[in-house]
Formats: C-alpha cells, structure tokens, sequence
C-alpha cells in the first residue's frame, strides 16, 4: 500500500531520502520546522538534514543548545500550539537525558486532555552498532519506545521507506518516533549494505504507518525483522535458497502500531517463525511478536520459534565482542536451520 | 564571585617544567593515537575498521586544562572526565598502558575491551569518563560526599565542555553540590564548540563563572588557555575544597585543535586558518626560553621520554590479545572473584 505519484529509476541513498521528505512538507507547510544538535550547516550527524539549511536557513532548520529535555519540551510546546517540529535526538541512547519530556509528555498529552489536545511532532533518532561506537552510543532501544502508550514508532530499512515514512510521520496528528539505524543511511564514513543507496519516488510519497512490507516471499520459514536485520535476513536468505530453503522476510517497518496480520498470514503460510532483533533480548519486541501468534492461533508454529537478539547486556566495544553479540548473518542463519530442523 | 586569571609568571620553575612536561605528554599520546587511529581506516574512512575503531575524540590544544587542574590532584582524588578524556586521564595518572589496551579493545585494557576510549575507568586513581555530555558531573557529587563523610580532604573534580553547561544535570549538579557543600572543583573547558555549534549559538552567557555565582559558588574564569592562569586558579579552588570550603567552578578558554571527531571535516569552522598559531604548547615553550628554563636539549629529553612512554604503551596494547568473544556478555553483574 505504497502510493507513488511517477515511476522513477532515480537512486538516493537513506539520509537524502529521508531529507527530501522533510523538504517536501516544508515547502508545503509553513508550520513544519526541524530542530535538534547538529542539524543546520552540518546537515546532521548521520545526514538526516542534508541541504535543508541551505534551502531553509537557521529559522527553520534549527541548531539547538545540548539540552535536549528544553529543545524536546519546546517541540511539543510548539506542536501543541499547532506546529509540526521535527525534533532530532542525535542517538537514541540519549533517551535517558530527556524521557520524561518524551514519555510523560510527548506521549501522554493527547490522552490525559481526553483528546482535545494533539501533539504533531516527530522525534526523530539514530539507532544502532556495528562501528565499535560502545555502550552508550550503538542501542536500537525501538522496544523501549514502542513498550510507553501515546508514540507511534516507524523504523525505515531502506530510501523509499524512509521517504515515505517521513511523510506520514509529519502529516500525523499524533506523536512518531522516526528510528533511522545509522547502517542503513548510506553514510560515506561507515559499512554500507548494498540497499542503502535504491530507487526512491520523486515526487509525494507516503508509506503509510501500521503496515509490515514482505521484503522477500518464501514458503519454508518466515523472518521477521526491521531496520538494518531487513538486509541481514535478505543476505541469508539468497544464501539458504541455494541450499533449496525458501525464506520469506517481514520488514516490520512500525511497531506502533504493529502489524500483526503480516505477521500472522506470513507464519500461517510458512509454519516457522524466526525473529530477528537487534534490541535486547527481553522484555522487547521479538518477545511481542511470538506473543502475537501464539496467543492467536499456537497451531499455526510447526516448530518452536527462535529469537535472533542482542542478548541482556550492554554493548561491547571492541570488534570481536560487538560482533559476537550482534544479530548477524551467523546468528541469523543458525537460527533459520534450527526451526527447521 | 566571579573572577577572571590573567597569566602570571611568579610560578616555582620546577612546576612549569611539571607542567609543560605533562602537556608534551598527553600531545604525544593525541598524536600517536591519531596515527594508529587512521593506519587502517580505509579504502576511504570507515569508521568501525582498524585497529582502534569508533569514534575518536582527542584533545590536543586542551592540554593547559588538564595539566593545570591535576598537578594539585593525587590519586586519591576523584576526576570524572568527558567523551574527550585522554588528556584528563593522563594528567591524573591513569595507568598509560592499560587506558592504551582499553583504545585498541584489548582484553588487558581498563575495561578488558568493553568500554572504549569513550568509557575509560580506573579504580586505583578514581578516573571516570561518560559519552553522555554533562553526565560525568553528577557522579562526582557522590564520589566528593563520600570523601566529606570519611573525614578526609579528598576531593572530586568533574570536567564538562562549555556545550555540556547547558544540560540540566550539569546545573541540578551546582546547586546540589551548593547545598551541600560538596568538596567538588567543576571545570568547563572552553573550546568555543560543541560539535559544529559556536558557543554564541549555545550559552546565554559570556561566562559559566557567572552561572556558579547563581548557584552561590565561586567562579573563575581563566582566559588565553594559559597553563600558569589555570594552575594558579586551580590551585586556590582545589585547596578551599580541601579545607572544606565547598565547591566551585573554573571555566578555561581553550582550543580544540582538531576536528570534534576524527573524521570531521570542519567545514563549519571559519577560523580554522588560524587555530594552529594557537597551539599553547608551542607558545608556552617560547615563554620557557624566554624565561631561561627550558632550552633545546630539555625539549629534546622531554620530548624523548614522552614518545618513548607512549609508544612503550601503543606497544603493550598490540601486543595484547583480543578479548575472547565466548566472554561478550560477562562482566553485566558483580561475580566474586572480580575486583
Ligand atoms: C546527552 C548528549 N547529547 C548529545 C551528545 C552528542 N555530543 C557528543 S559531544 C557533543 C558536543 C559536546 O560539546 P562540549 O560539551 O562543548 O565538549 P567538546 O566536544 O567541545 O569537548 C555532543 C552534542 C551526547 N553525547 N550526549
């Protein structure tokens, strides 16, 4: 359920993507503004604002202060007044600086004024490892999010997603968390994976939010994931369809809200379900997803589900440790042979 | 209570000499790491590649902070540093090797390869460091009122940048440690960036000085990033401090010689031209010769022994194994045995 205004072959990597949605709103609505660390001539830690200074200037593309409980609280101050800020929280994992404004406020405004106070904003926020960037700066902590009623929480694998996400996340009269993983921005300083740089529609294009996409179909086993784990999952499985395993790949693309019903027409073709997460372990979203089938229909599973996740730990630095806690290609695979076993 | 260090000169010569040879130190050790840091980024610049990967914070030009602060520390006192921590760690006498194992992710590092150059810990000279900007200056709070309710005169000194002093924790951190008149020196270093943000665009205020004195705490600010300024007002914070005379807070105008990150292009940075004929350490060689206590065979000798420590420390760190991948996930909970 993409809407496409012309077919086009034109390729831009993720952040520029993710930036040209950005410009396209602003053109059309005075009221959207974008605000965060980094975001004016620097286009952006991770890219997220690339060239919009330069089209919109400092009144619009705003720098801010590192106070991010003050800048996060002024977008929904200003989203209350009828503004749609896009607020960038430069990681994720700074969360802890300014959550209150996020997830007492943010997030519960709309239902405490028993919905006569909406909060169009965007908070958006870089996720993820693999760089040895340590504890502190690699967490995808979506399943935190996603867990605290009142955000809606889009997670964008690839351009056209990340495109037409934005959109929908500024067009939103409720509060979205936008979670770009670092890996999948197409960043000239960091790995890239072969689909960060792909076709993107040039003119309007929306994703809607709620709706899972199946990356690839397959028959034997379903995988479903998100973000950067979307290209992982499609590596292995061009890899297993040579060993004649079919494997059918589920792009969450939201978790809130989450799509069970891809979810559940995938398992109920395949009868295996792996899910691939690299948020931690418990308490998060592949633990949420197993709940969803099973406490729908366990007759569905022809097999015990596996969990592929960032286990209970903090994230290592060093190479060999990161690597080994990562849910990757090994892992991955493993986890797709043992349910069919 | 605000107060503003011009350089003076009527310092013992045998502490400049202290001084000067810690910041050639800590230049060495930027200068070497940057080496090491880019040998094997490429082709191109990936940042997870190499020897030592991730991010990478040095602090050339920031060197009189350090050097000044910590010569009137010892091991006993506690210093909480920032993302940039390298020159603090160095000054305080963290142990070079073990901090130069942690950089390269090695199991005889600080923190057997778990923690980074951003997360560098070391119990025996109560050294800390955070990746969260203004978040190393709470900590300190309880590491001073430790050192108050054991009866000793051991202080915390919690370093921030000038883009950290408009966190809420760095001023909840004032007031708190006011209140309760916590043996703490709070140093902001000045570098008049916060990544690719000036400081005009970030802070209210001229001075942090005048943000202690809301707080009802002295504050000095020391301009010119002058190694004898931030010694000599350091000296008097870190002794009211011992005497049980409460916090305070240095701010220092510094330099950030280098991009925010290695990697940065600084293409936000107009005055990139002149930052180099900023460099203090030269400048401050030039006043030692002028003033006859420093000449051409002791900057040599000094200049040896600092590439000689550092590069012993690059040396133990590749020498050292990896740590065992099995291990990732221990060390989350205390285990007996552990230290
Ligand atoms: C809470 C938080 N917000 C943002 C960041 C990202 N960040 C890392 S360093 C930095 C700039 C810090 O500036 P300053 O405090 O002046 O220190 P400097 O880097 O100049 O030494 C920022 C914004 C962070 N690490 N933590």
């Amino acid at each position: 359920m993409t809407t496409t205004a012309a077919p086009t072959t034109r390729r831009l990597n993720t952040s520029k993507a993710m930036a040209e949605a950005i410009a396209q709103e602003m053109r059309a609505n005075p009221e959207v503004f974008y605000m965060g660390e980094d975001v004016g001539p620097y286009g952006g830690i991770f890219g997220s604002t690339t060239g919009l200074f330069e089209e919109f200037g400092p009144s619009r593309i705003i720098d801010t202060p590192i106070s991010e409980t003050a800048f996060v609280g002024l977008g929904i101050g200003a989203a209350v007044e009828g503004m749609r800020p896009i607020v960038e929280l430069m990681f994720a994992d700074f969360m802890g600086v300014c959550l209150d404004q996020i997830y007492n406020h943010m997030a519960k405004i709309h239902f405490e004024s028993g919905g006569n106070v909406k909060v169009p904003m965007v908070l958006t926020t870089a996720v993820g490892g693999g760089y040895s960037d340590g504890a502190q700066h690699s967490q995808t902590l979506w399943g935190t999010f996603a867990h605290l009623p009142g955000m809606k929480v889009v997670v964008p694998s690839n351009p056209a997603d990340a495109k037409g996400l934005m959109t929908s996340a500024i067009r939103d009269d409720s509060p979205v968390v936008y979670m770009f993983h670092k890996g999948v921005m197409g960043l000239p300083w960091m790995a890239k994976n072969r689909r960060s740089v792909d076709v993107v529609p040039e003119g309007e294009h929306v994703v809607p939010i709620g709706r899972a996409a199946v990356a690839r179909e397959g028959t034997d086993v379903t995988v479903v994931t998100l973000s950067l784990s979307v290209h992982h999952a499609l590596d292995v499985a061009d890899t297993l369809a040579e060993d004649g395993i079919s494997v059918e790949v589920i792009d969450l693309r939201s978790l809130v809200p989450l799509d069970r019903e891809a979810v559940l027409s995938s398992v109920a073709k395949t009868g295996r379900l792996v899910v691939v997460d690299e948020d931690y372990l418990s308490f998060g979203l592949s633990g949420e997803i197993v709940a969803s089938v099973v406490e729908t229909d366990p007759s569905l599973l022809r097999a015990a589900p596996k969990r592929v996740a960032m286990p209970d730990s903090p994230i290592p630095y060093a190479h060999v440790l990161e690597y080994a806690v990562l849910p990757l290609h090994d892992r991955i695979e493993a986890g797709i042979r043992e349910v069919l076993a | 209570m605000t107060t503003t260090v011009t350089p003076q000169q009527g310092l013992d010569p045998a502490v400049r000499l202290d001084l000067y040879r810690t910041m050639v130190l800590v230049r060495t050790y930027e200068m070497a790491i940057l080496r090491e840091y880019h040998a094997d980024k490429g082709p191109g610049f990936d940042i997870g590649k190499g020897l030592i990967p991730g991010e990478m914070h040095l602090a050339a030009g920031q060197e009189p902070v350090a050097a000044g602060v910590c010569a009137h520390l010892t091991g006993d006192d506690a210093v909480t540093a920032t993302h940039r921590p390298h020159h603090f760690a160095i000054a305080h006498g963290v142990d070079l090797e073990r901090m130069t194992a942690e950089i390269f992710g090695r199991e005889t590092g600080l923190g057997r390869g778990r923690g980074g150059h951003m997360h560098l810990f070391d119990p025996d000279v109560h050294f800390s460091c955070s990746g969260i900007i203004a978040e190393g200056y709470p900590p300190a709070l309880g590491q001073a009122f430790a050192f108050k309710r054991r009866g000793t005169d051991r202080i915390a000194v919690a370093v921030t940048g000038e883009g950290a002093s408009n966190q809420g924790a760095f001023h909840e951190s004032l007031n708190l440690a006011a209140l309760w008149d916590l043996p703490v020196v709070f140093v902001v270093e000045d570098n008049k960036w916060g990544i690719s943000v000036p400081r005009s665009a970030s802070t209210s205020v001229p001075s942090n000085a005048d943000r202690a004195a809301a707080y009802g705490i002295p504050g000095v600010r020391v301009e010119g990033n002058d190694v004898d300024a931030v010694h000599e007002a350091a000296g008097e914070l870190v002794a009211r401090a011992r005497r049980g005379e409460g916090p305070s807070l240095l701010e220092v105008e510094t330099l950030r010689l280098l991009g925010h990150f290695e990697g940065d292009a600084q293409g936000y940075r107009p005055e990139l031209a002149d930052v180099e004929g900023e460099d203090p350490i030269p400048r401050y060689e030039a006043r030692l010769t002028e003033a006859g206590l420093l000449d051409g065979a002791t900057r040599e000798q000094v200049a040896a022994e600092a590439t000689a420590r550092v590069e012993a420390a690059i040396a133990f760190a590749k020498d050292s194994p990896l740590p065992d991948p099995a291990q990732a996930t221990r060390y989350v909970f205390a285990e007996e045995g552990s230290r």
